[in-house]
């Protein structure tokens, strides 16, 4: 028995040594979460954010740049603040503040650096700087934010701001992370990926105390960030300060654009904001701001309201009608007020005399002409038929669906279809008379002033339009944009037939809108009125400048401003002179659409 | 000066090396444990704990050839003697030592400090076999058992004194040497089932299960065996004893210093307080486990690097070789202790005279405690306890004990053949 237990000593010796080399591989080799604890215990990664992109308007002039701001760290095991008061002078803080900002530093950590006083503009910063020196455990932090240099076209500029949860998780690729800045309106949403640049990383090492040691593998892993790629806007800065100008104190649309290449040279959204209070530290409070302001300021008009198109539609039905080969321009109606009403005109009109007058009984009995064309002996399948044939020529046009503008929210408005009436009426219970209020641009459509512009440039264009677009170039290359804003769009009507739009457009002006006339610029324009069941009608206007070489196409919409020929002709008319001539010679116009009194 | 001759010849050339592989390795892992990128120095710097540490070694080494030189039966004849120095060594220290951290534990002058504690392990195991070297002494009789335990528990009364349990601990380490000297079986069976018995109670959070348990093996066991009723009785009053120890558990460890308490609850649930109690073992495990296989590279480990594991080149040096050697590290290490330990029992097998076997097993037992419990601790299998790493650790109390307490047996072992058989 007594002989054993060395033996027996000996096994236990063995036993307690392969117990431990046991628990050794199971924690050492077999579970390798040990490895990421002890990373994320003295590896620290600091992401180094690279520089956003600058935006500049299409002549080179800086729209859209990076500030400095600066956020006072501190790390406060180390802060000695000595004399409160004068801390609290310095950095314009008060006591109470101070204390309630160090008592969470603290709770944060006491050796970690944590963001002490937020966001202090370039001018404290140059005031405080040489005092930092008295105030161990304060260190200064620089980060940029966007800033607009003239506060303007916010709209379609867009803003960035903190990233959202719901963001964050459809980030497949996990670029992002919480806190990081993302556009989240306008171009800077739409160009995100160019303007973001490549964010960087660095290793390095710290100890149990935070305290840096120094790179991890001598920064073997580092990776330098990449800057933000610059994109030039087809935005006119100038026109669009002026617009803006116009278009001050009151709630509508400007939209140009340069009809023989798609380029938006201006897009006005009254009332609009300044986008330099969407930036910073404030921009949280001003967003909520701007967000419940009745007058709706952050609606994108442009893009986002629709009407219907009114008056302005009866070019399009001339157009469809011509190209289908129904309507000529020497088809004649009578001015019949039985089926709609009208205003006074020479009667009977020919197509030229109805865009002119913009007659409206021509065109209730011209457009019954292009949807009944008695392919079917059953009124109600003829119309059917009818009705969708013409939906998708004037679909063609960029109507009834989304344009692809490089902006976030764009509405489609619409451009109704058989089955829409089948499902109000049901199938085989509509026909003409259940439709007629589409001939003059009424009932079940609408349009958004984007689209709107879209037509006058394709007006302008004799049958074809590049979609509307903001950029011009990325990082200097204008091939570099994407590649549906180079491709051109056929409408499907042959160009023959906009001579006769056209001159019908340059002469309505003297017509209803003698207003928009300028001496020694042929405008061709077109007024409209959107219908407003809430109050005083919209007034729309769409021209293009000069006729016979245009270089702008505009609509403008002015809500609430009553007739076409009054306020948006008029804004209109300033515009394009503006950017055609670069000067106003009519400060009496300006004047009256400053004034803003257009109902008399 | 012949007789030197032949016991250099019998010197057990393989415990020497093992002795200095440990010691070197872990030297090196001292100067790991204290590197710093940003301020290299070298190995040999005494401003910090490498340098110092190589004074130790040095000495340990002039320690070395004293013992090595004297007369083997100088320790066997003064064993009662130094026994005695080291006995009042420790009442004098609560007096005339220093006090760190509320402990008095070294007495010396200047920086010239020694910790009688670690020296008194040496002298007890001395004591031991001196008192049970004759051949009447039987572990298997009460008034017997009463000498060695006496022997055994002076020195660890003093040292609670102090209080440091830990090095108190280390003395029960000398039961192994008992089991082996033929203490009866059933004191272990008892003591083992005591803690198992205790680890449950700790372990389980509630009580009433234990209670059950116990209730259901003693109820078994009665109609198992004969149902006479003294058996019965007896069964039911150790069954109760055990209910009443584990209900009462609580409350002894409610008394404990909190320092301890927790200790003991962090073993049980090492996640408790990451950042508070539970940091040392945590951190620890980190450093240890995130070696892999076949570790980070020397001098590369970062946990223990930039101070995230505390007391890392004294109690907690085996994290520093776990994180930069990975388990493969681990394994040589493991290695070089059991074999060191397998080759001292096979040297006290070989002794002639029961006092230079029964000082061997108590060598054997106190590294075996030692190892044992130091590495258990880092890797969360056994409460923290401060106690070294034999020759790895460092310092200059542990290093000199755990080396004078070897090479005595070392040099016993080595003039063994001049020894009379007086085996019993």
């Amino acid at each position: 028995m007594k002989d054993q237990r060395p033996v027996v000593i000996l096994i236990f010796i063995f036993l307690v040594s392969i117990i431990l080399l046991i628990r050794l591989f199971m924690i050492q080799v077999v579970d390798d979460s040990f490895m990421k604890r002890a990373e994320s215990n003295a590896i620290q990664r600091i992401v180094d954010h690279p520089y956003r992109g600058l935006v500049y308007d299409r002549n080179g002039k800086l729209l859209v740049f990076n500030n400095p701001i600066f956020d006072v760290m501190i790390v406060p095991k180390e802060f000695k603040v000595g004399d409160t008061t004068r801390f609290c002078e310095l950095f314009k803080i008060s006591k109470e503040q101070l204390i309630e900002s160090y008592t969470s530093a603290r709770k944060y950590s006491s050796v970690k650096p944590s963001t002490f006083i937020k966001q202090i503009s370039t001018r404290d910063f140059a005031r405080i700087q040489d005092f930092l020196v008295d105030y161990p455990g304060l260190f200064i932090m620089t980060r940029a934010v966007r800033s607009y240099p003239n506060a303007t076209a916010g709209h379609a500029l867009g803003y960035i701001g903190e990233i959202s949860s719901t963001q964050l998780e459809r980030d497949t690729l996990k670029y992002y992370s919480q806190g990081d800045y993302v556009g989240l309106s306008g171009m800077e949403r739409y160009y995100e990926n160019e303007l973001r640049g490549k964010k960087g990383v660095k290793y390095k090492m710290v100890n149990v105390r935070g305290v840096d040691k120094g790179p991890f593998k001598d920064g073997e892993y580092d990776t330098a960030s990449v800057a933000g790629k610059n994109i030039t806007s087809t935005i006119d800065m100038d026109l669009q300060l002026y617009g803006e100008m116009l278009m001050a104190g009151k709630t509508g649309s400007v939209v140009a654009i340069e009809p023989g290449t798609g380029e938006i040279l201006a897009m006005i959204s009254a009332p609009f904001y300044d986008p330099n209070n969407l930036t910073g530290a404030d921009f949280s409070k001003n967003y909520r701001k701007l967000n419940n302001d009745p007058i709706k300021p952050l609606f994108n008009r442009p893009i986002m309201a629709t009407y219907p198109p009114g008056s302005i539609f009866k070019i399009v039905q001339s157009l469809v009608g011509l190209q289908k080969g129904i309507l000529f321009p020497e088809t004649t109606f009578a001015c019949n007020r039985s089926l709609v009403a009208c205003h006074n005109h020479p009667n009977p009109v020919n197509l030229f005399g109805a865009i002119r007058n913009s007659c409206n009984p021509y065109y209730h009995q011209a457009f019954r002409q292009i949807i009944n064309r008695e392919v079917s002996s059953n009124t109600f399948k003829d119309t059917q038929i009818g009705l969708d044939e013409w939906r998708e020529s004037v679909m063609k046009f960029g109507l009834g669906g989304t344009l692809g503008v490089d902006m976030t929210n764009e509405k489609g408005g619409s451009i109704p279809s058989s089955k829409l009436y089948d499902r109000v009426y049901g199938v085989g219970r509509w026909k003409y008379s259940t439709i007629y209020s589409l001939s003059i641009g009424q009932g079940e459509m609408l349009v958004t002033p984007l689209q709107m512009a879209n037509l006058a440039a394709i007006f302008a264009n004799k049958g074809f339009y590049y979609t509307p677009h903001l950029i011009k170039e990325i990082d200097g290359d204008p091939t570099l944009i994407p590649a549906r804003y180079q491709i051109k769009n056929e409408v499907g009507i042959d160009a023959k037939h906009f001579d006769l739009i056209q001159d019908a457009m340059a002469e309505a002006l003297y017509g209803t809108a003698n207003r928009a006339v300028l001496k020694d610029l042929v405008i061709a324009g077109k007024t409209g009125t959107a219908q407003n069941p809430h109050g005083e009608d919209h007034s729309v206007f769409i021209a293009f400048a000069p006729k016979d070489n245009p270089k702008i196409a505009i609509v403008v919409y002015v809500e609430n401003a009553g007739w076409g020929g009054r306020a948006a002709a008029s804004t209109a008319s300033l515009m394009i002179e503006k950017y055609l001539k670069g000067t106003i010679t009519r400060p009496a116009l300006q004047d009256y659409v400053l004034a803003g009194n257009f109902i008399y | 000066m012949r007789e030197a001759d032949i016991q250099i010849n019998r010197v057990d050339w393989i415990t020497v090396s093992i002795y200095f592989a440990l010691v070197t390795i872990g030297w090196f892992n001292i100067y790991a444990a204290v590197y710093d990128s940003q301020v290299e120095k070298s190995i040999f710097d005494v401003s910090i704990n490498s340098g110092i540490q190589l004074v130790w070694i040095g000495t340990a080494i002039v320690l070395i050839t004293i013992i090595m030189v004297a007369d083997s039966r100088f320790f066997e004849n003064l064993s009662l003697v130094i026994y005695l120095i080291f006995m009042v060594l420790l009442i004098l220290t609560p007096f005339v030592g220093k006090e760190v951290n509320g402990q008095t534990l070294s007495i010396g002058f200047g920086s010239f400090r020694i910790q009688p504690g670690e020296f008194a392990k040496f002298a007890t195991a001395l004591a031991l076999a001196k008192v049970m070297e004759r051949p009447t002494f039987d572990l298997s009789k009460k008034n017997y058992q009463l000498i060695a335990f006496g022997v055994l528990l002076l020195p660890v009364i003093l040292i609670i004194l102090q209080p440091d349990t830990g090095t108190a601990m280390v003395y029960f380490a000398m039961l192994l040497m008992f089991y082996r000297e033929g203490l009866p079986s059933s004191y272990f069976v008892l003591g083992f089932g005591m803690i198992a018995v205790t680890l449950l109670a700790l372990g389980v959070e509630n009580n009433l299960y234990l209670a059950g348990a116990v209730i259901a093996i003693t109820l078994i066991l009665i109609f198992l065996g004969k149902r006479t009723w003294q058996r019965i009785l007896a069964f039911s009053l150790i069954g109760l004893g055990l209910i009443a120890y584990i209900y009462s558990l609580d409350f002894v460890v409610s008394k404990l210093p909190p320092h301890q308490q927790n200790r003991i609850m962090v073993l049980f649930n090492p996640n408790l307080d990451p950042l508070g109690v539970g940091w040392n073992v945590t951190q620890s495990k980190i450093a240890i486990g995130s070696g892999g296989l076949l570790g980070k590279g020397y001098l590369e480990g970062t946990q223990t690097k930039f101070d995230f594991v505390p007391e890392q080149h004294t109690d907690f040096i085996f994290c520093t070789l776990g994180e930069e050697f990975g388990w493969i590290g681990s394994l040589v290490v493991i290695s070089l202790f059991t074999g060191l330990l397998y080759r001292l029992i096979i040297m006290a097998e070989r002794q002639k005279t029961r006092f230079t076997r029964i000082y061997g097993y108590c060598v054997v037992s106190i590294l075996l405690f030692h190892f044992m419990i130091n590495i258990a601790m880092t890797i969360g299998l056994f409460p923290v306890v401060g106690i070294p790493l034999p020759f790895f650790s460092y310092g200059g109390s542990s290093l000199w004990s755990f080396t004078v307490l070897l090479f005595i047996f070392i040099k016993m072992d080595s003039s063994r053949a001049t020894q009379l058989g007086r085996l019993g």
